[in-house]
């Protein structure tokens, strides 16, 4: 699973039926530390995550196990909202 | 399977329903050598890890298995706490050497 920030939305019209009501957003990854890294990906939302949210994603085929994402064509889902995140490593 | 190293944990009161009730973990993925290496990655728990031990982890689709037959939401599980690790780097040099010798 990764750590990522919620940075936009996609909206699609024409999809797979197995995706109608699904909510899509793109994802920023980031590092523990809130620092954006490469790279976006977009995900379905399980949990309601908002705009400039830190989020948890799960990728692979993982992503269907998610509740609501059970055999829909998914590979990467937002499973979890983050509240805080607490780094031992000193930097 | 890769080593890795708990350097922190994530709190996160919504999650989705697969997920409850299962600690998040931040693993930063290290070398045999102890380097870090790459992105650090956030991964469920199966062993009881703490902080700053060295662990091995498991990706992708089999992350989940660990928990069978619970059907948690996961592309990442430690499944295991190292002890110690030996690593005989002269072994792969040796051989390709008596090779080289017998050509």
């Amino acid at each position: 699973m990764i750590l990522a920030r919620v940075v936009g939305t996609v909206v699609a019209t024409r999809k797979d039926p197995r995706l109608e009501g699904k909510k899509l957003l793109v994802l920023k990854p980031v590092s523990p530390d809130g620092k954006e890294e490469p790279g976006y990906v977009v995900a379905v939302d399980t949990v309601g995550a908002g705009f400039r949210e830190t989020v948890i994603a799960v990728s692979g085929s993982s992503a269907r196990m998610a509740e609501g994402c059970r055999d829909r064509p998914v590979d990467t889902a937002i499973v979890g909202i983050v509240d805080t995140v607490s780094l031992d490593r000193k930097e | 399977m890769y080593l890795g190293r708990v350097v922190g944990c994530v709190w996160a009161t919504v999650k989705n329903a697969c997920l409850t009730g299962h600690r998040l973990l931040i693993v930063q993925p290290v070398t045999p050598e102890l380097q870090d290496k790459g992105r650090c990655i956030v991964c469920t728990d199966w062993t009881g890890a703490g902080a700053g031990e060295l662990v091995y982890w498991t990706r992708a689709r089999e992350a989940s298995f660990a928990f069978l037959p619970e059907e948690v939401v996961t592309d990442a599980t430690i499944v295991g706490i190292v002890d110690t690790i030996h690593v005989d780097r002269t072994a792969g040099r040796r051989e390709s050497g008596q090779g080289g010798a017998a050509c």
